[in-house]
């Protein structure tokens, strides 16, 4: 399936993904980069749509319960953490992987001068 | 882990390294995790971002050359302060603490080199191309900017100085490409449909009236 296609089929499912006439659009690229992961992730089988929408209307549910504006501009926030908690629970990855390598990228950042592309090394680890 | 930044990437005053938001910082940890799992191709997802690099940001950096084109008041408050000019249009979010825009001349041909990092002005340009993230493009547009134009079928002619632009501080470059020949009379959203994310970057040319779009 071409990616539009896939995004078709994810946009039906997912009737409260953010959208114009032509399909989703994007405020910032790292919420096209979470979408795409999505994408990805669905079409290896990882979960359907269905799985995916109920573990997203979970999520804003309790980010609701927890003083979210909602006001449509966190929606990728919840996805984001929709698909880090999924893959969690699918045990593709632990939270705690996850916090790794989110400080491996920050220390990544740190130490590369502005302007540079930022590539993580291993040393960007710190256990 | 020694070292704890909470809010670490959003309000440094030091700009001599690379900034990272919280939440792009948990994407790229996301997108690292499941690529070295096999879970996720990056080319495959950098495949569907571009399918989506014009329905990313508010993408209007097309109107505000289109609308220097037109308005030459407009153009020398852009030239002279683009932050400020482009923040009269109302409808910015977020446009950068220093945009510089850079006009082509008939004896002067720019282009900007940066890579992803919080420099490039995505919220007008939309997404940078694929190559743009690629190190070697940034050192070799440095040493050898006609070279690279080339390979990009872009010629400069040999007496039009190319001035490479790359940029070390928070500052966001946009080229203001000329306006095309042919092109008298247009309107505004007329213009706006000849002006490319390449001709903003200075790796291309706007659209020639008449040509396919």
């Amino acid at each position: 399936m071409t990616s539009l296609a896939a995004a078709q089929v994810a946009t039906g499912a997912v009737p409260s993904i953010p959208r114009d006439d032509d399909g989703p659009v994007f405020r910032e690229p790292w919420e096209a980069q979470a979408f795409a992961m999505a994408l990805s992730l669905h079409e290896r089988g990882l979960f359907t749509w269905n799985e995916w929408a109920a573990a997203l209307a979970a999520e804003i549910k309790r980010a609701q319960a927890a003083g979210d504006p909602d006001t449509g501009e966190t929606y990728y926030r919840h996805w984001l953490a929709t698909l880090e908690n999924l893959v969690a629970e699918k045990g593709v990855t632990s939270a705690h992987n996850l916090r790794r390598y989110r400080d491996a990228w920050d220390h990544a950042a740190d130490r590369t001068p502005h302007g540079r592309p930022i590539e993580l090394r291993a040393d960007d680890f710190h256990d | 882990m020694t070292e704890h930044h909470d809010d670490h990437g959003h309000h440094h005053h030091d700009h001599d390294h690379s900034e990272l938001s919280e939440t792009e910082l948990r994407v790229r940890a996301l997108e690292t995790v499941l690529a070295e799992k096999g879970y996720i191709e990056s080319a495959a997802l950098d495949a569907i971002i571009q399918a989506y690099e014009t329905k990313i940001g508010p993408h209007n950096g097309a109107r505000v050359v289109a609308k220097a084109w037109t308005d030459p008041a407009f153009k020398k408050a852009l030239l002279e302060d683009g932050t400020k000019a482009v923040g009269t249009l109302g409808h910015v979010s977020r446009v950068g603490d220093h945009l510089v825009v850079i006009e082509n001349t008939p004896q002067r041909h720019n282009m900007v080199v940066c890579t992803l990092c919080s420099c490039y002005p995505w919220e007008m340009l939309g997404l940078p191309p694929v190559w743009y993230k690629a190190a070697p493009y940034r050192s070799r547009a440095v040493k050898d900017p006609r070279g690279v134009l080339t390979d990009f079928g872009v010629s400069v002619p040999n007496d039009v100085e190319i001035r490479v632009w790359d940029s070390t501080a928070e500052t966001r470059f946009l080229v203001l490409p000329m306006r095309p020949p042919g092109t008298e009379g247009w309107s505004e959203q007329q213009l706006t449909e000849l002006v490319t994310r390449d001709s903003m970057i200075g790796t291309g040319f706007p659209k020639m009236p008449g040509a396919p779009s």
